[in-house]
């Protein structure tokens, strides 16, 4: 049995029955009760389970992250809403030294199974400030898991998994992709959070990318098939820890990989997927790797420069066939 | 007799640190060790008060908090040498002890980063409270004056009243936050105040009287524990050692510190407990001698226990 759902619904599907599951599981963020969630991924969640469970937190990032890192050391499953996953920055201190490290300096005392989650990337014109990538900052901080939803489908199934995890997952939503519909089952599924899968299968050439940049990949491939080409589609999903498995196999076939990511250039995804790739394939590699990425500029707020900022599909066309020349 | 428990707590603290300055100084423990001589009341006067299910939060000046609520001094001592034995499995060190068992949610070294942690432990207890019908846990908070001057202790005083936290905010007020004198940090030196504004109940207590401390401390859980909310006790105190062991000391007068030393907490209680004629010395002395076995095995069993091992354990919980 399948049933149509917006992203913001699937994933409102996926924390409804991980609560009703389990009673140690619980919402909060700025506005994720009365209200119903900046983007209405909580919406009503507060009347079925009531204000505790569903916590409107004053505006106050760094303490409600700190105060959910410790109510998940003792006995709870929190999930945390950043109204805009950006302004997790205030809060960089409480993921970075508690959320992702205190399991190891702990000695394995305490474990913080906690979801962190909300809308982020590049929205339409919303700015520097709220159109930050945080993955790319994040990364580097040891402990942490990050994932990133691109599709109801895989948006559902993987934040039903990042909620029974055990670890801190940093759950990456993109703003663009709320309204983005699919008919998904209605019966449960979970998905594995730490699996790239394959979007699509091809044997010219890997290209590498995740959360709404498949989207822009897949109109490309649709140009590039209609040229000949053949190429292979991996969706990340895990940012962190990378299935370098699913890679390396993929890459093994093609011997040509390009990554498509929406982050800055500079310390981003790709750099450490790259970086990866070189150091476990690099006999496999018929020509080096290439990386598009967006431009390393703050995110303008006017419409041409966002764009400009931004990997577009005709772009990746046009890499692909580059590549496909070499 | 409970004020003897109160000596033999503030003794083992003392005992302790003194010991960590020696191995500190033969090349045993290393980093950044914080000690806490002189500020013994507070720990003893508070954590006594408070019941084996409730928790404590602490800073980098974590060792006594952790002696205090339990943790046994080898695990201490073993976990300061680096040793796989110790209670953060040498991954921690000084400033980051842990103890899961005990409820001691641990050494956190940034100012301020423990108090959103203690309110998440105290909402927890809420909760399960409230759902199902766990006994109220009470969270203790331990920090210092110059915390007092931080966003994330302001935004907790809120949130902690508003939800009726069962949570108690020590402040640890020795005047000092490494060379920053407090009043030279401040626009209002009495911290105490500063909860009022949040509608929460605060007081100032002389932190060199571990009766004292013990008192309050024991209102301040009763009313935590009976979902009445969180009350702020700002403990006077004076630590009679630099900031850490790396630390010159230069800053503070010669003066200002005899002044402070003449009120060591432990000489006061001992004064009283005779003066009283609640003890005799023999009893003390005794207590002394128990201790410097106690202090003297866990040199022993750190010394004797294994190197930290596996570098990638504990990165992920299974």
């Amino acid at each position: 049995m399948l049933h149509k759902l917006f992203m913001y619904e699937a994933l409102r599907e996926a924390i409804d029955e991980e609560m009703a599951r389990d009673k140690r599981v619980f919402v909060l963020g700025e506005d994720v009760g009365h209200y119903g969630g900046s983007y209405k991924v909580t919406k009503q969640l507060h009347t079925k389970y009531g204000d505790l469970r569903v916590l409107d937190t004053p505006i106050a990032e760094n303490s409600f992250t700190g105060m959910a890192i410790g109510a998940a050391m003792t006995g709870l499953k929190p999930v945390v809403e950043g109204m805009n996953l950006s302004f997790l920055l205030l809060a960089f201190n409480q993921i970075s030294n508690n959320a992702g490290m205190l399991h190891y300096t702990s000695g394995g005392n305490w474990s913080i199974p906690l979801v962190i989650r909300g809308p982020g990337g590049i929205g339409k014109q919303l700015s520097a400030e709220h159109s930050q990538r945080i993955e790319a900052y994040f990364q580097a901080v040891p402990g942490l898991k990050i994932v990133a939803c691109s599709t109801p489908y895989n948006a559902k199934g993987l934040l039903k998994a990042a909620i029974r995890d055990n670890n801190p997952v940093l759950f990456l939503e993109h703003v663009l992709l709320y309204n983005l519909k699919q008919e998904i089952p209605k019966q449960e599924y979970v998905l594995p959070l730490d699996k790239a899968q394959v979007v699509r299968e091809g044997s010219d050439v890997t290209i590498i990318t995740y959360s709404r940049m498949l989207h822009h990949v897949m109109q490309a491939v649709k140009q590039l098939v209609a040229q000949g080409m053949n190429p292979e589609v991996i969706d990340l999903i895990s940012l962190k820890p990378i299935d370098l498995e699913t890679l390396v196999t993929s890459v093994s076939k093609t011997h040509k990989a390009i990554i498509v990511e929406e982050c800055m250039q500079t310390g981003g995804i790709a750099a450490e997927v790259m970086a990866q790739i070189y150091s476990h394939a690099f006999d496999e590699l018929d020509a080096p790797i290439r990386r598009l990425s967006s431009k390393d500029v703050p995110t303008p707020y006017n419409g041409y420069l966002e764009q400009a900022c931004l990997v577009q599909p005709t772009q990746i066309v046009e890499a692909v066939k580059t590549l496909m020349s070499t | 007799m409970w004020q003897l428990k109160l000596y033999r707590d503030m003794v083992l603290g003392r005992k302790f640190e003194d010991q960590c300055a020696q191995m500190y100084y033969r090349g045993k423990m290393f980093g950044f060790v914080h000690l806490y001589n002189g500020q013994e009341a507070v720990s003893t006067g508070v954590i006594q008060a408070l019941a084996e299910h409730d928790y404590v939060c602490s800073t980098y000046r974590d060792h006594v908090h952790a002696l205090s609520k339990g943790v046994s001094p080898k695990e201490v001592m073993a976990e300061l040498f680096g040793k796989q034995t110790g209670c953060s499995k040498g991954r921690g060190g000084s400033m980051h002890l842990f103890s899961a068992p005990h409820r001691f949610l641990g050494g956190f070294a940034f100012i301020g980063e423990g108090i959103p942690i203690a309110l998440g432990a105290a909402f927890s207890s809420l909760y399960q409270h409230n759902l199902w019908g766990v006994p109220m846990s009470v969270t203790a908070c331990f920090f210092g004056d110059g915390t007092s001057n931080n966003g994330q202790f302001y935004e907790c005083l809120n949130m902690a009243v508003l939800w009726k936290l069962p949570m108690i905010f020590v402040v640890e007020n020795n005047q000092w936050a490494i060379g920053m004198a407090h009043h030279r940090s401040t626009s209002e030196v009495e911290i105490y105040e500063k909860a009022k504004m949040f509608g929460m109940p605060a007081l100032e207590v002389d932190g060199m009287d571990v009766l004292a401390v013990h008192e309050v401390a024991k209102e301040a859980v009763e009313r935590a524990r009976s979902a009445k909310g969180p009350t702020l006790i700002e403990a006077l105190t004076y630590r009679f050692r630099g900031h850490s062991l790396a630390d010159p000391d230069e800053l503070r007068a010669k003066q200002q510190k005899a002044i402070w030393m003449a009120r060591d907490p432990i000489t006061q209680l001992s004064s009283w407990l005779i003066e009283q004629e609640l003890v005799t010395q023999e009893q003390l002395d005794k207590i002394h001698r128990e201790i410097d076995i106690i202090i003297s095995d866990a040199v022993q069993f750190a010394l004797s226990s294994e190197e930290a091992k596996d570098l990638y354990q504990y990165v992920y919980a299974s």
